[in-house]
């Protein structure tokens, strides 16, 4: 059996007033995609900015290869952070640069590669996601499907050991959706890396997923293969994976009553 | 009573929490060794867009400035038969007061606003964020090298101000209004000191350090959309600006008292 290369314990979230995570706990195996799902604005995003020491949780523990994320300094925690990667939800390219100077940029950062070795590298990356042919655009002529997938890109430049995706098939028709698809679960396990995939796309997930998570009011409530998760008999769950409205996973932010709010007026 | 106090108290913690945040950006940017070999490009690249490009507007003002002030001190002075000290008049004006503060201020308007807007929109698009996750220190690799070329830049911008203020008066005090060529020189040499030269060099080393600082500082702090950046730039302008015109004061207290 395999051990985790993260491990979350009791971790509590709040920003400002709103708790975004009460004492969750979760681990992410090695070599294995994880998933982890969960209505919009629910903070999955943030949890993977707690994965990467972007922000401080509360309470909890976050163990990355047995280093506890939120007590580091800031040294060792730059150290940490070239062990893995980040692919954002906007892609956030570096605008003045050129797709390949984009992909070029941490191997440059991280290694004293001669430039002809560093030109290799990016081309077999780009030839990955399919975007050679687009290397000398700005990233201001890619649309926002080519922008992800050069991100891609960019975040398996240094083939790190843990690669998160935030919401990696938003924006992507069914047949870049498809290459991006084959593409996380090869790069997993071709490269024997550990990824973690954020989405609420739940027939992709469902797809490549090893093991799901699924969030949902400052909690798990849902957790295992995917086969497991399609048979388990939370309302929750049942909801969230099928995709149906009217359940017990709300669709609103938390506001007042309806109701009271259209007669009593704003304030 | 109650409220005015403690709007007084939140203001107060709320300037030196800012001041503070400013210290330790401008402190982490700075404060290790740069590396030759990645950050001089860095820097040569944004000594290009913050200073040079910010030539053509200090050159003319320069220009027109010194030719305003030709124009205006022979009105007074040929009424005492003084026109002789037209030039030191005007090479003072410019070396001890008008050099430095007016390119501060123009450079606060042409740079510093671009500075401000740059960062704060690669924050609002993650960029800073994803430079994070790549342990490359945004601090280091974006704030650093554009203090450095503003802080850089700016006192040679003020020397070329001054300099072709010079040359505008000599286009109307001599050419125009027919000042005595030697006289408008020599006259000029003797009044002039090193010294004042070196106090304006003083004047723009401090302005050049607060108006980049304030510029950096800033675009990094902004509240990452674009009502945020376009707040962030209105105020990096007018603080630097106002920064300016009151440390001016006190430097001129201090130094030509
Ligand atoms: N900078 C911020 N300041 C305050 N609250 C924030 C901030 N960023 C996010 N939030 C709040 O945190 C919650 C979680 O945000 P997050 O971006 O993690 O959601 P998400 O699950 O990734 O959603 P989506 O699927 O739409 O991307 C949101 O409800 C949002 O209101
Ligand atoms: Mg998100």
């Amino acid at each position: 059996m395999s051990e985790n290369l993260v491990e979350i314990k009791n971790l509590t979230f709040n920003r400002e007033e709103r708790c975004i995570y009460n004492g969750i706990s979760l681990s992410i195996p090695k070599g294995k995609v994880t998933a982890i799902m969960g209505p919009s604005g629910i903070g999955k995003t943030t949890l993977l900015r707690l994965m990467g020491g972007q922000l401080k949780p509360q309470s909890g523990e976050i163990l990355f290869a047995g280093h506890n994320i939120p007590e580091l300094s800031r040294n060792a925690l730059y150290e940490v952070r070239k062990r893995m990667s980040m692919l954002f939800q906007s892609g956030a390219l570096f605008t003045d640069m050129s797709v390949y100077e984009n992909v070029a940029f941490p191997i440059r950062e991280h290694s004293k590669l001669p430039e002809n070795i560093i030109e290799k590298m990016v081309m077999m990356k780009l030839e990955v996601v399919g975007l050679r042919g687009a290397m000398h655009l700005k990233p201001s002529e890619l649309s926002g499907g080519m922008a992800r997938r050069a991100a891609l890109a960019r975040a398996i430049a240094l083939d790190p050991e843990l690669i998160m995706y935030d919401e990696p098939f938003a924006g992507q028709d069914p047949i870049s959706m498809g290459v991006i698809v084959r593409l996380i679960r090869d790069l997993n396990d071709a490269l024997g890396l550990t990824s973690v995939v954020v989405s609420h796309d739940v027939p992709e997930v469902m797809s490549i997923a090893d093991y799901i998570y699924i969030v949902a009011e400052q909690k798990i409530i849902g957790q295992g293969t995917p086969d497991e998760i399609v048979k388990q008999d939370s309302e929750l769950v049942q909801q969230f994976i099928k995709g149906e409205h009217d359940g017990p996973v709300p669709f609103h932010f938390p506001a007042k009553d309806y109701q009271a709010e259209l007669l009593g007026g704003k304030s | 009573m109650l409220d005015k106090i403690q709007w007084l108290g939140r203001t107060a913690i709320n300037v030196i929490a800012g001041l503070g945040r400013a210290a330790f950006v401008l402190g982490s940017a700075i404060s290790h060794i740069p590396n030759v070999r990645k950050g001089l490009p860095l820097f040569i690249q944004q000594v290009y867009s913050v200073g040079v490009l910010s030539l053509i507007i200090i050159m003319v003002s320069g220009t027109f400035i010194g030719m305003v002030l030709a124009l205006q001190g022979y009105t007074v002075l040929v009424d005492y038969g003084a026109e002789g000290s037209l030039g030191p008049m005007v090479a003072l004006s410019l070396l001890r007061e008008l050099g430095p503060v007016v390119t501060a201020l123009l450079f606060a308007g042409r740079a510093g606003s671009a500075l401000t807007a740059e960062i704060g929109l690669m924050k609002a698009t993650e960029q800073l964020s994803s430079l994070e996750m790549m342990a490359v220190d945004p601090l280091r690799r974006v704030i650093a090298p554009r203090f450095w070329a503003g802080f850089f830049s700016m006192p040679i911008l003020a020397a070329i101000f001054s300099m072709l203020g010079i040359i505008g008066a000599h286009l109307v005090g001599v050419e125009w209004l027919g000042v005595d060529q030697g006289t408008f020189w020599s006259v000029m040499q003797s009044d002039v000191d090193m010294l004042d030269i070196i106090k304006g060099g003083i004047k723009s080393l401090v302005f050049a350090f607060v108006v980049t600082w304030i510029a950096v500082y800033k675009g990094y702090n902004c509240i990452p959309t674009s009502e945020g950046i376009s707040r962030a730039t209105t105020s990096s302008v007018v603080q630097a600006s106002l920064l300016v015109l009151g440390l001016d004061f006190i430097l001129t207290a201090l130094m030509f008292t």
